[in-house]
């Protein structure tokens, strides 16, 4: 199949070796990975902070670079249920309906990346090889808006090498919210304390989960606080083989995947 | 548009905040006014939360509690296999009355007069505490009982009935708590729950005239103190004021629930009752309550059934009061039930669920947000009624996570309406704000891919800052210092991943 590969403005921009691994393990299953030059954002900060009608262009410069797309994959939860949920409403409250149905169009198409590996290609095995304990968040937009359920959990468990431990109190927000962690960092800062306190006590080395946005938020706390777990994205792991193992702290950007 | 002489103006309410000011025909709905009752805090969300999240002691309180109600609530829904279908019920049943609300309402009023009790509208907060205090003042009594009510707390009444020299009892026991702890209330269904028992008795002891000395914190004690202090006032009392669950339009019946059969004292034993009502509290048909009656009990107190379920329809001669009056009180809900998004929030049965499951009040409580309507349902509702510039950081006071929208019982989709709010609230600038001038140059370079590599470059001299280190710098200019101050930022690294892949894969896409 022949994938585009939406990276996200935020792991396009900060942490790249997310959207490499994404490319890295797509091509390993055997599918064709085309990236987009025009891609930029899905206009989920615009329209959660308040600013809909500024988002309208940005949905529509999605729109246009994903066109004529087979299939999009992002390796974002937060930003695929914006995708679904949010691109279309602020195009429609607007006044731009055939911008609204293309959106819409393409929204059927787009996929989070544990979504397109359980889901449409059929793999909970994915070849990966990470020798590491790891604890899974599962982000509040996987989980209560594309509700992805357990395939980030089943296609982890067919990682050879990896140790899972269970989360406590997974389903608690880490307190990140976009703009939230910045408008009410003090609130922000008391439901990451408590995230991290639960990433702890697990003792893993590594928390994953499906959306760079929360983990740079748990990953920004646990390196404050030296703690030496760290942050690594679900794709990452997964892209990861005997070959190519990417244990990288996401403060600390990898040079290759 | 008609010209309104000028002495036929003199009662209108003030016009709200945002109001159209100009011509003489008022367009627009009014919104609460400011000045009377409890939905304005005099302090931002983000400065209130600081000073709660430093209480430890409040922490330790909340998130006792909030898990404890929310284990409750799981474990009796997860028993109902036609949870999902009932909360579908909730909703349409809502939505049905909602679209017609004055009909319903003028029903309401019908049903009401016929079976003996009273109706009177009123417009707003200072309407409704004039209305019952000229009510009181009839009987010729100065002191009333109350039944837990989050209308009459939403209004100011205790306040008004204070100025006008009658005091008001409250009979609900956390009521009585808070009421005597000269505190407000922290949350829809449990106000002491920033409370804990040792606090609780520390109260009693210094506030209730002829305690027992020797009171001790365990539960029993308490509330028996507390039972003795409230039957006095029960056995004298001779007006009852109390707020409503439901009312239904075709019978003109009104519903309380509670769990601790004060509210069936005052309902009953009293000779005049007074009923407080939001307008949006109405359901049309008996049956309806079929739903809401499974609903409510099991997403607030986590129980199957409520202990006490009270239903009255005006008065009945030689049983329970024999005056009764239904003061209806709108105080924004119209407004708010003109904007298509937001309307939802009047679904609220003030279950109080997603307090319960929300990260932010579970660790902030319910002061913070000002109103007396907190946690999610508040952070929606408060600035709707008040008119979103008057409570500008309430819809903000969420990260979104959308716990609450999966518990409530009639599925108000709570995050969507916060966006919105939001939006609203940007959208009544009317000069730019740094923010707005930054989102508006982000929006132009992400809706343009030359300008997005180029801004995307930019962000990647962030590394200059941070000099080879893995993370940048903590201390950075606002607004970033509002994430270093706690969290590491990592560094951009100097080539995106879209430009490094053109760079590789040449011109293909």
């Amino acid at each position: 199949m022949r994938v585009a590969l939406f990276a996200t403005c935020l792991v396009d921009t900060v942490v790249p070796q997310v959207a490499r691994a994404t490319a890295a393990l797509l091509e390993r299953l055997g599918h064709e990975v085309v990236v987009p030059a025009g891609q930029a954002c899905c206009g989920q900060m615009h329209v959660n902070t308040g600013y809909r009608r500024e988002a309208v262009p940005i949905v529509a410069n999605h729109v246009r670079a994903f066109a004529g797309a087979e299939a999009v994959v992002a390796p974002s939860g937060s930003c695929v249920a914006s995708i679904h949920h949010q691109q279309a409403m602020v195009a429609r409250r607007a006044g731009e309906h055939a911008l609204a149905a293309d959106a819409e169009a393409l929204a059927e198409r787009t996929y989070e990346l544990s979504q397109f590996l359980v889901d449409v290609l059929g793999v909970t095995d994915v070849g990966a090889y990470y020798p590491h304990r790891v604890t899974y968040h599962p982000t509040c937009h996987s989980l209560r808006l594309l509700k992805v359920g357990d395939r980030p959990l089943r296609l982890l468990r067919a990682v050879r090498g990896l140790e899972l431990v269970e989360l406590p109190g997974a389903e608690s927000c880490c307190g990140f919210g976009g703009t939230f962690s910045v408008k009410n960092a003090d609130t922000s800062t008391a439901m990451l304390t408590d995230k991290m306190a639960n990433v702890l006590s697990t003792h893993a080395e590594v928390c994953t989960a499906g959306d760079s946005s929360c983990l740079m938020h748990i990953g920004g706390g646990l390196s404050r606080l030296r703690s030496g777990t760290r942050t690594v994205h679900l794709a990452e792991i997964l892209a990861s083989t005997e070959d190519a193992v990417t244990p990288h702290q996401t403060t600390r950007p990898a040079v290759t995947a | 548009m008609t010209t309104t002489p000028q002495d036929l103006r003199t009662d209108q309410t003030p016009l709200a905040p945002g109001a159209p000011r100009s011509g003489t025909t008022f367009l627009g709905l009014p919104t609460a006014p400011r000045g009377v009752g409890h939905l304005r805090g005099d302090r931002s969300f983000p400065d209130a939360a600081r000073d709660a999240l430093r209480d430890g002691q409040l922490r330790a309180n909340l998130g006792h509690a909030t898990q404890t109600i929310r284990g409750k609530r799981a474990r009796v829904v997860a028993e109902l296999p036609d949870w999902q279908q009932l909360r579908a019920a909730g909703s349409a049943l809502k939505t049905a009355t909602m679209a017609r609300l004055d009909e319903h309402l003028e029903e309401l009023e019908r049903q009401v007069t016929a079976r003996g009790g009273t109706v009177h509208w009123a417009r707003d907060a200072g309407e409704a505490n004039r209305i019952v205090t000229d009510l009181v003042r009839a009987t010729g009594s100065d002191e009333v009982v109350k039944v837990k009510s989050m209308a009459t707390q939403e209004i100011g009444l205790n306040e008004a009935l204070e100025a006008a020299g009658i005091t008001a009892h409250e009979t609900d026991l956390a009521e009585l708590i808070v009421q005597l702890g000269d505190d407000a209330p922290s949350h829809i269904l449990v106000p002491a729950i920033h409370k804990n028992r040792a606090e609780i008795r520390e109260i009693f002891l210094r506030t209730m005239p002829r305690v027992d000395a020797d009171l001790t914190d365990e539960p029993r004690r308490l509330a028996m103190a507390a039972r003795a202090h409230l039957r006095e006032r029960f056995l004298r009392a001779r007006v009852a004021i109390s707020g409503a669950n439901f009312a239904v339009a075709e019978t003109g019946t009104l519903a309380v629930v509670e769990s601790e059969g004060n509210g069936r004292m005052c309902l009953t034993l009293p000779e005049t009752l007074i009923t407080v009502m939001g307008i949006e509290k109405l359901v049309p048909t008996w049956r309806d309550l079929e739903v809401f009656l499974q609903l409510l009990p099991r997403s607030s107190t986590g129980e199957r059934m409520n202990p006490y379920t009270s239903t009255w329809a005006g008065v009945t001669p030689g049983d329970g009061p024999q005056d009764f009056h239904l003061v209806l009180v709108d105080n924004g809900r119209t407004a708010v039930l003109a904007d298509e998004v937001g309307r939802q929030a009047l679904h609220c049965i003030r279950c109080s669920a997603c307090l319960n499951v929300c990260p932010v009040y579970e660790r902030t409580g319910g002061h913070a947000y000002g109103s007396v309507y907190p946690g999610p349902i508040g952070a929606v509702l408060s600035p709707q009624l008040t008119g979103v510039e008057d409570n500008a950081s309430l819809p903000y006071a969420s990260s979104l996570c959308g716990a609450c929208y999966d518990v409530c019982p009639v599925a108000i989709d709570i995050p969507s309406i916060l966006v919105h709010l939001r939006a609203e609230h940007v959208e009544a600038q009317e000069r730019p704000t740094a923010e707005s001038v930054a989102f508006r140059a982000l929006a132009r370079a992400m809706s343009h891919p030359r300008l997005w590599r180029l801004a995307q470059r930019a962000a990647g001299l962030g590394r200059l800052v941070a000099r080879g280190r893995p993370t940048m710098p903590a201390a950075l200019p606002f607004p970033a210092s509002a994430w270093t101050r706690s969290r590491d930022l990592p560094t951009p690294p100097a080539e995106s991943f879209t430009a490094q892949w053109v760079r590789e894969h040449g011109g293909r896409s």
